[in-house]
This record gives C-alpha cells, sequence and structure tokens, in this order.
C-alpha cells in the first residue's frame, strides 16, 4: 500500500483461511473491497469512521462525533488519532487529540475530536464549518504516550487553548472510574468565550471536591489580576501546593510547553512531565526560496543544489542512483517522499510544503533547505 | 539537419510557442482538480464493482433456470439469457476496470488525490499483467518514446509490421492469423510485453533476466485463472461448464474491445513514426509535437469515450498522459484547435474508419513490399 496510509487499528487483522478464500473471488481486491460499497465502516482494507453528530463548543472549535469501523481498537485517554479528509478533491491528514474517554466507546462505539480552526489552515477551517453528519473521514490507529499513570496518582494538568482536548479524555475517564480524586487544573485561554467545554469543566470541578480548576482568561479586562496572565511558577500555587509532587500533563501552544519545560526543568523534575505538542505539517516557504542545501535521507548525503537543477540531477550529482523512468515529469517513477523543507515544481513554479507529500524529484528543485526520502 | 523540419513546416520558435501553450493548458487543467473529479472517480469505481458483483451472481442465477430442474421458469431461453447477460455485464465490467480506471490510475491520474488505495503504486488490476511491469512498458517507455521505431515496442508489440518502416520479414506472412489471435487472447499478450519474450529467444536478452518478470506473471495469471475459471464456476457446482464459459466469453468481451481501441491509437493510416535520430535532444515541445503527430483519436459520444477508457481521446492523453482521464474530452477541442493553428495533423476518425485502415495495412503489411529510406519517413 502507499507510503502515507494511515495505519489500521492494532495488529493487522487475523484473516482465517475461510477469509482468504473469499478475497480469491474479488482477486485482486478483497471482500473487503465490495463490503465497503454497502457500508463504508465494514472495510477491512480501509480505517474510516462515520461522522454521528457536530457540535460547536466556540466560534471556531467544534466538536465531531466519530463512529469508527471495525479495524478500530480502543485508545487510551490522552491518546491522538490522524484524521482523513478530501479537502478539494486531495486527502490531507491531520492529527487529532481524542477528547472522549474509552469507557464512551465502550458504552455506544462512538468517539470524538474537536477541532480548533487554525486561521489560514487548509483542513481545520473545513472540519469545523463543512463538516456533516453522516459524511466519512479516514481515521488512523491511537496514537501516543501522552496517557494517564497506571496507578492512582495526584494529578496536574497545564493546558491553553486547544491544548484542554486530550485532558478532557482523561478527566472524563476517571470521573467515569470514581477516580477523580486529586487532580488539580490550571488552564490558558483568552476570553472567557474562548475555553472549550467551559460548561463541562465547570460542572466537573462543582461535582467533585478532588477536581479543583483553574481558569485564566489571559485577555480579559481586569481578570485574574492576581495570578500572572502567563504561565509562571507563581500561577501553580493558585491551585494546588504541592504542585512540585504530581504528575504533570502540559498541553497547548509551543510558548506555554517551553515555559512549563523550563520550570520542571530548573527543578530536576522532568521525569515527571507529560508534554504532548501540536506540530505544523507545512513550512512556511522561505521568501527568496532558490536553493538550498539538500539532505538525501536514506544515505545521509547532503549538498548544495541551486533553485533550478530537479533533485534527480542533484542526487546523480552526488552519486547516488535513484529510480527513475521517462525524466520529464509524466511517468511518475521516481516519486520521493518530502521529510522537510520546501520544493519547487519547475514546470509551473508551484511549492510544496507539505511533510509527507508525494514529489516526483525529476522536475522539483530545492526552495530553501530540503530533506528528500531518497 | 533537423528531419522532424522536413515534414513539419514550422519553426524553432513557433514549435516552442506551442510547447508553452501546452503546457499552459497543462498548468490550469491541473490546477482546477477538485472534489468534482474526486467525485467521478469514486462514483465510476463504485459502478464498475457494483456491475462486476451483480453480474457474477446473475450467472450463478441463471444456474437455477437451467432446463434439468424443470420448474415453471427453467427452459434453455431464460437460461441462457440470463447467463448472457450476465457475461456481457462481466465483460463491460473488465473494460471498465482495465481502461477507464485501472490504465488511468496506474498512469497516476488520480494520484493528486493523496488516496491510499486508488494510487499508480497501490493499483492492481483485474489482468494477467503485473501493474509494475505495466508501468514500466507503457508509461515510461511508450509514452517516452512514442512511435519512435526501435525504441517503442508498442510499434507492432515484437510481433507484427504495422508501418512500412519496419524491414519486412517472411515471419510477417501470418500476422493476419496472429492478429486475430491477439484480439481473442489480448489480456495475455499484454502480460507478456514488459518480459519481452523475443529478445530473449533471440538472444538480446538472458533468461536470467526473464526470470523475476516471468514469475511474477505467474504470480498474476494463477490468481486471475483461479478466479474465472475455478472458484466462481465451482459455485454452480455440476454445471461449472457453463459459468466457466460464460468467464471466458466475458475476458474476450473485454480482450477484443481493448484490441480494437488500442490498435487504433497509433496505427490507423496517417499516423507517423519517427527515427531515433529524428529525436535526439528532443525538447519537452517537439515531444509535444510528436505526440500529436504520432497518435489518433476515435470519434464517438460519452458512454462511448467512457467504455475506451478515454483512450478514443489519445492525442490529450499522449500529450498529458498524468491528467484525469475525465478532463480529455473538455480540451479535446482546444488541442484540435491549437494543431488547426500550427499546421500539425489532428488524426480523428470514427472507429470504423479507423480500425478499418489498421486492420487493412496489417494485411498490406504482411507481404513485402519497398521500405522507405530512412530519412524519407513518410506516413503509413
Amino acid at each position: 500500500m502507499g507510503s502515507d496510509v494511515l495505519a489500521t487499528g492494532g495488529p493487522a487483522p487475523r484473516i482465517g483461511r475461510l477469509g482468504r478464500l473469499a478475497d480469491g473471488f474479488a482477486w485482486p481486491l478483497s471482500t473487503s473491497h465490495y463490503l465497503e460499497l454497502l457500508n463504508p465502516l465494514w472495510a477491512r482494507h480501509a480505517a474510516k469512521a462515520r461522522v454521528e453528530a457536530v457540535r460547536d463548543e466556540t466560534r471556531d472549535a467544534r466538536t465531531l462525533t466519530l463512529r469508527p469501523g471495525r479495524s478500530w481498537r480502543p485508545h487510551r485517554a490522552g491518546q491522538h488519532v490522524r484524521i482523513g479528509v478530501p479537502v478539494d478533491g486531495a486527502r490531507e491528514v491531520r492529527t487529532y487529540s481524542i477528547s472522549s474517554e474509552p469507557e464512551r466507546w465502550q458504552r455506544d462505539g462512538c468517539i470524538e475530536i474537536t477541532v480548533k480552526a487554525v486561521a489560514g489552515g487548509r483542513v481545520s477551517p473545513r472540519l469545523v464549518r463543512d463538516t456533516e453528519p453522516g459524511s466519512f473521514v479516514d481515521l488512523g490507529a491511537p496514537e501516543g504516550d501522552f496517557v494517564l499513570p497506571d496507578r492512582p496518582a495526584p494529578l496536574l494538568f497545564v493546558t491553553a487553548g486547544s491544548g484542554i482536548t486530550p485532558i478532557r479524555a482523561m478527566l472524563r475517564s476517571l470521573a467515569a472510574r470514581g477516580a477523580l480524586s486529586d487532580v488539580a487544573h490550571l488552564h490558558y485561554a483568552p476570553h472567557r468565550r474562548d475555553v472549550i467545554f467551559a460548561r463541562e469543566i465547570g460542572w466537573l470541578a462543582e461535582e467533585h471536591a478532588g477536581y479543583r480548576l483553574h481558569v485564566v482568561h489571559t485577555r480579559e479586562p481586569g481578570a485574574a489580576r492576581a495570578v500572572a496572565p502567563h504561565f509562571a511558577p507563581a500561577a501553580l500555587t493558585e491551585v494546588c501546593a504541592n504542585w512540585r509532587e504530581r504528575e504533570v500533563y502540559a498541553c497547548g501552544p509551543a510558548s506555554l510547553l517551553a515555559a512549563v519545560e523550563a520550570v520542571w526543568g530548573a527543578r530536576d523534575a522532568l521525569g515527571r512531565l507529560h508534554v504532548e505538542r501540536f506540530h505544523a505539517v507545512r513550512a512556511t516557504p522561505p521568501a527568496d526560496a532558490a536553493g538550498g542545501r539538500v539532505v538525501f535521507a536514506r544515505s545521509g548525503i547532503a549538498i548544495e543544489a541551486d533553485g533550478s537543477t530537479p533533485l534527480l540531477q542533484v542526487a546523480e550529482k552526488a552519486g547516488l542512483r535513484p529510480a527513475h523512468g521517462c525524466r520529464m515529469g509524466i511517468c511518475h517513477s521516481c516519486t520521493a517522499t518530502l521529510e522537510a523543507g520546501c520544493v519547487r515544481d519547475v514546470r509551473n513554479n508551484r511549492i510544496v510544503a507539505d511533510r509527507g507529500a508525494a514529489v516526483q524529484v525529476c522536475v522539483a528543485a530545492a526552495a530553501g533547505d530540503v530533506e528528500i526520502d531518497l | 539537419m533537423n528531419t522532424t523540419t522536413a515534414r513539419v513546416p514550422l519553426s524553432d520558435r513557433e514549435i516552442e510557442a506551442l510547447g508553452a501553450e501546452l503546457d499552459a493548458m497543462r498548468a490550469e487543467v491541473m490546477g482546477s482538480l477538485g472534489e468534482r473529479d474526486r467525485r467521478y472517480i469514486l462514483r465510476l469505481i463504485g459502478l464498475q464493482r457494483a456491475l462486476a458483483l451483480s453480474s457474477r451472481v446473475a450467472m450463478l442465477a441463471a444456474v437455477a433456470l437451467h432446463p434439468w430442474w424443470g420448474h415453471a421458469l427453467a427452459g434453455w431461453r431464460p437460461f441462457l439469457a440470463v447467463l448472457g447477460i450476465g457475461a456481457i455485464g462481466l465483460g463491460l465490467a473488465k473494460i471498465l476496470e482495465n481502461m477507464e480506471i485501472g490504465h488511468n490510475v496506474l498512469h497516476a491520474q488520480w494520484d493528486w488525490m493523496h488516496d491510499p488505495t486508488i494510487r499508480s503504486d497501490a493499483w492492481e488490476w483485474d489482468s494477467a499483467c503485473p501493474a509494475d511491469q505495466w508501468r514500466h512498458s507503457h508509461n515510461v517507455v511508450h509514452h517516452t518514446w512514442t512511435n519512435v521505431l526501435g525504441k517503442d515496442r508498442d510499434v507492432g508489440y515484437g510481433m507484427l509490421r504495422v508501418t512500412r518502416e519496419q524491414r519486412w520479414h517472411p515471419f510477417y506472412l501470418v500476422q493476419p492469423l496472429s492478429t486475430v489471435a491477439m484480439a481473442l487472447f489480448f489480456e495475455w499478450f499484454i502480460a507478456f510485453h514488459d518480459v519481452e519474450l523475443n529478445h530473449v529467444l533471440d538472444g538480446r536478452k538472458t533468461w536470467a533476466d526473464a526470470r523475476p518478470l516471468l514469475a511474477r506473471i505467474g504470480w498474476k495469471a494463477r490468481r486471475q485463472v483461479m478466479k474465472d475459471y475455478v472458484l466462481w464456476p465451482a459455485l454452480a457446482g455440476p454445471f461449472f461448464p457453463w459459468v466457466l464459459a460464460a468467464n471466458a466469453v466475458a475476458n474476450v468481451i473485454r480482450n477484443v474491445w481493448s484490441f480494437a481501441i488500442i490498435f487504433c491509437g497509433h496505427f490507423p493510416s496517417g499516423v507517423h513514426h519517427f527515427a531515433k535520430s529524428e529525436v535526439a535532444g528532443e525538447t519537452r515541445a517537439r515531444w509535444y509535437v510528436r505526440q500529436i503527430m504520432g497518435s489518433c483519436n476515435i470519434e464517438g459520444g460519452r458512454l462511448f469515450h467512457v467504455l475506451s477508457g478515454n483512450l478514443s481521446h489519445q492525442i490529450e492523453h499522449h500529450l498529458f498522459p498524468d491528467m484525469p482521464s475525465n478532463r480529455y474530452p473538455e480540451i479535446a477541442p482546444r488541442v484540435r484547435a491549437l494543431a488547426a493553428r500550427y499546421a500539425l495533423p489532428y488524426n480523428s476518425a470514427r472507429l470504423g474508419r479507423q480500425l478499418g485502415s489498421t486492420m487493412a495495412a496489417i494485411l498490406r503489411l504482411s507481404l513485402p513490399g519497398p521500405t522507405p529510406a530512412a530519412r524519407e519517413l513518410q506516413p503509413a
């Protein structure tokens, strides 16, 4: 299968002899390809989920309730998942934290992801605005080790903005198990109306004495003057005295995570700190994008290239012999994966900046520093 | 001196202008690909799979109407009618899968969708030919070297003399018969296209080179034969010969149709062939010119275009092999007008005429005749 296929849930589904025989009737397809025509959730060869419901959380965040297909295996609270959706016909893959608890999936077979629209983004604004119940998305397997500790322990959550999404799953999971006994939560958001799940976590704090929540509205006039508007150790003492001894889970923008890591690093307590980072998928093409340093990931060779020589020739000059065909961009035999940086298609000057994109190296030149899987 | 200019009355600057126009056309179309194109291929694939499955089920249902059962609905006429519908339906499904879907997906026409299954390096088609060998012999060799004698294996497929520039040999006397064999069993001739058995037999290639390719053809052929001639017939129990025969008919329907469409792509009268020396140092614009002069279109309605895999737009396909095929009918009038403006031939006629002139040429060229000198290359 192609290199960017979303992993189907868990180990490869074991197909018995009868299943393989049945596939022989459909070869080179499988029975799954025909079942997919009736219900995409029955497919074994593809991992799909049906959008059951959508719910707006704030003006730019929406929760999608998804029903995964038969290849799904239960997740752990705090894990994330890759979603594939077509945008103008081409599938884009983005990663989102699962904002619902695994106990919910046990109950009704559904999970939730909460998407916040990124300004200028290609996928998140579409997901937030245009997703309709009844449509289907590609759904990868749950990933990540940003999960609760196996044994109950006092916890501290430090979140900002959409970083609250994995924490909501953790809070709901703890509440469902009756284990929400000693949890402190410090959350930052610009305004009261920007707090995703505001009502829900407020209700949880009211119902559970063991859950202490402190929300800081960083742009609200006059609010939270007693506490620093941006993260600092002083803010932590507001929410719990023994923050140094807790297992800490931090999720939010890079600036928050850097501040948190600095504080815990200074106290040599990074072992108790768990961090979930949201990565950008697209590199920004540098302003003077014309040539740069080309790194060939597989062979480790690095070489300088100008902005007009196709990477195929650059690789050959560096002593490599990549697979190729027509050498003019029509046969697609020379495609390689873009690991980092941007390339320019010399035929139409279009820039490709997505990490993981397939580029035809016979017609792609470096636009800045590039790392390519050759 | 560049011999192309002898029959293409265009200056270098005009040729480069033509190239720029076609580059712009490609950029415009490729930039406009979107949701409607995606819906086209997804709907087509869904339709093709539904047609294939229901045709196979129809064949089994026909078994219940066999006169042996003796009930009110049983009889030779209903049995053969339903069986025939199944065979024709399966033949159509195989045609759609091989041509409008398979050939085009393998051309990377739909790779832009980043779909995990509808992509050129993951698709395996319903044919004895392994997809990876097809992508080499067709996408790389045929499309780069289109109609260049000695480089493009599609000029005669290593078996036929289709243009006067090929030197006559007594072997070609049987080509009317081998053409009929090709038509009936086209799937198998395509399967062995990349391994170049004639080169192995006359020593240009070693058996050691051919063995891995042959092994892979065996891998595909085994499963195709199992599916059509063992597994599905087995479901019919003692009536299996009928289902086996119906599946064979479906394969022959696909073979003959695809043979006819493909032979009309580069063999009708008026098409141009090229010598290796003519294409040395070819620019992209000159490559475009060779594609226009070396390809032929077939005229027809919308259904005909879909059933021919849009190879009825062979010229547009050869100009833009990785452009989604549903766009070829849209750009065809623009390409025809461009060819007219640059005084280039635009070989396009109805199926009867294109196929007729192809078959006439194959008959005529099976006999010896004058071979033009290398420099005076004339249209076939």
